[in-house]
């Protein structure tokens, strides 16, 4: 096994700006390809595919549940459509009509939610999300993507398109930290080791990918040595590593910026239960909104940074029988 | 080949004996609202729209989407009569019961031709919006027929698909209304009241016409206009009467969502003949 390098904090795009490239470039590939969206191009920066294929750009308006259901009708029709809002509102208000126009009749559509989490900062708690990767779980046959940064982004926005069936994605406002080189490999539903480790598993998605590799280096300095798992797909989980996590680390740690009631953690907890039981803990947002501030100090101050996830594998390690 | 009015009058008694009987077979389902539709589906599947049943994926076929998915029964047997593989005559009366493919609610796992699944109300309008707008852009004549319900258009979700469908200028799609004024809890207008209802679809940009919408010529002059129709989608106001056929079923808010006991049965049947 390679000695750890130090993980070091260099901000990319944001992964909603890694999504509004990639969709472009899907649309030069493929003139199915359509976008939707609900007034909020200049944010999810759909702009780009509405400035360079304006006729496939579908402006629809602030009417989302109308949104997602146009999508489910073009995805009948033989299109590739790709709708998009701020994650509260694609799937908050286009639930319904995500479940019975797209979910249970299982359409070609892909849904990608931007600003999501605490990490928008200054808007507050209205437009942040923190429900949706629980809502896309609950929609039988939908894949849930939450991508690292902006190679995932792209690579995992390329794989929804070729893949036929309904699609979340969740993306993120802020400038995300770089995990991955140029050269890494995505699959729908394969987990990454993005760090390896013998005495507990940090299993995170988005933002809290590079937390968990600045929090393993700081076990490590304590002697705790950690596996870092990027969980991008949490539906089709991967289950293979999860488990094996939990049988040669027997102890997990789950990371995200979501309710911890109804997000990744639940997840895997329950694929754990039925594979090798061990201690876990979970760190996210714990049973509460948010407010206004800066994106840090918000991730600071709701405890989801290095710290947190630290002290959350000390606590797991320390449970280990 | 293209049928007479008696022809298509003839279909149109017999899809509704069929719809009393299936929904009997089944003690549940909604007799009112699928009675009413009766004549708009006979003249769209047997007339007007370009399809052919035995090869339900044709590119540039026309659609047809049953938002207000309760009536489910006209809407299969109007399909089985017209002859798609998917939908047997002979199992018209497997309706609701466990494997049947004639579910509850319009169910596309079930019947692929039957376009799409429909019951949660509100929501078949802007499907076919996506329906057009793919049209559209493929280049293909293909032209999409929605039927809302008067009490479905209570829905916010219609009016946000109302705004969009005039905004992009969907002249290949026409939402149909089937103004039978009766919804589950009672008459439209004691429950939610939504006239005026052509005047509301007109100031979101739809031609609209009204009709009565068991006069089956008139429907064909209606479908005929909306086809004409350029630069906005159009939409058919239906006056129609809940329950069509079946004198104690007519206007009667009991059989939005009653099945008829054996007895009413027999005597609908006599009524229909």
């Amino acid at each position: 096994m390679p000695a750890k390098t130090k993980f070091e904090i260099k901000l990319g795009p944001a992964t909603r700006e890694a999504f509004g490239r990639a969709i472009v470039e899907l649309g030069r590939e493929n003139k199915d390809v359509v976008v939707c969206d609900a007034d909020l191009s200049h944010s999810t920066m759909t702009t780009y595919f509405a400035k360079e294929f304006p006729d496939r750009f579908i402006s629809l308006g602030i009417a989302e549940a109308n949104m997602c259901a146009v999508g489910a009708g073009l995805a009948m029709a033989g299109k590739i459509p790709f709708v998009s809002s701020f994650s509260a509102f694609a799937m908050n208000k286009g639930f319904e009509q995500l479940r019975t126009c797209a979910a249970y009749p299982h359409v070609n559509l892909k849904v990608v939610g931007t600003h999501s989490g605490i990490s928008i900062g200054e808007d507050g708690p209205s437009q942040m999300s923190i429900e949706e990767i629980g809502l896309a779980c609950s929609l039988a046959g939908f894949v849930v993507i939450a991508p690292a940064d902006e190679a995932a982004t792209k690579a995992l926005v390329k794989a929804a398109a070729a893949y036929v069936g309904p699609v979340f994605i969740r993306t993120g406002r802020p400038k995300a930290a770089i995990v991955y080189g140029a050269d890494q490999k995505f699959e729908i539903g394969k987990a990454i080791q993005v760090a390896d480790g013998t005495d507990v598993t940090i299993i995170a998605s988005g933002l809290l990918v590079a937390q968990s590799l600045l929090a393993a280096d700081t076990l490590e300095a304590e002697g705790i040595s950690a596996r870092v798992i990027d969980m991008h797909t949490a539906k089709p989980i991967d289950r293979e590593a999860i488990a094996r996590a939990a049988a040669e680390t027997r102890a997990i740690v789950v990371a995200e910026e979501h309710l911890v009631d109804t997000g990744l953690g639940v997840r895997v907890a329950q694929v754990v239960a039925q594979t090798r039981p061990c201690p876990m803990e979970f760190v996210g947002i714990q049973d509460t909104y948010a407010e206004s501030g800066q994106p840090d100090e918000l991730l600071d101050k709701y405890g989801l940074v290095a710290r947190d996830i630290a002290a959350a594998a000390r606590k797991v390690v320390a449970r280990k029988s | 080949m293209p049928k007479s009015i008696d022809e298509l009058q003839s279909i149109a008694r017999k899809i509704r004996r069929e719809i009393v009987v299936m929904i009997g077979a089944a003690k549940s389902g909604h007799p009112g609202g699928s009675l009413s539709a009766v004549e708009i589906l006979v003249e769209l599947y047997f007339d007007h729209m370009h399809i052919d049943p035995k090869n339900p994926t044709l590119l540039d076929r026309d659609r047809f989407i049953l938002s207000k998915g309760h009536a489910a029964p006209v809407l299969y047997a109007v399909m089985a009569e017209a002859g798609y593989l998917q939908t047997p005559v002979d199992q018209l009366n497997t309706l609701r019961k466990l494997g049947s493919v004639y579910q509850g609610h319009p169910d596309v796992r079930y019947i692929p031709a039957i376009e799409a699944s429909t019951g949660s109300l509100g929501e078949g309008l802007s499907l076919a919006l996506g329906m057009g707008i793919a049209a559209r852009l493929d280049g293909r004549k293909s032209r999409t027929y929605v039927m809302l319900g008067d009490g479905e258009i209570q829905e916010g979700q219609i009016w946000e698909a109302a705004m969009a469908g005039a905004f992009h200028k969907l002249d290949n799609v026409v939402a149909i209304v089937d103004n039978n004024r009766i919804q589950l809890d009672g008459f439209v207008k004691d429950i939610m009241a939504v006239d005026p209802l052509a005047d509301k679809w007109r100031a979101f940009g739809w031609h609209t016409i009204e009709l009565d919408g068991h006069d089956i010529p008139a429907i064909q002059k209606a479908l005929a206009e909306a086809e004409a129709t350029k630069g906005k989608p159009t939409c058919l106001v239906a006056h129609t009467i809940k329950g069509k056929g079946v004198s104690f079923m007519e206007n009667n808010p009991k059989f939005h969502g009653t099945a008829p006991t054996p007895d009413e049965v027999k005597l609908a049947l006599q009524e229909l003949q």
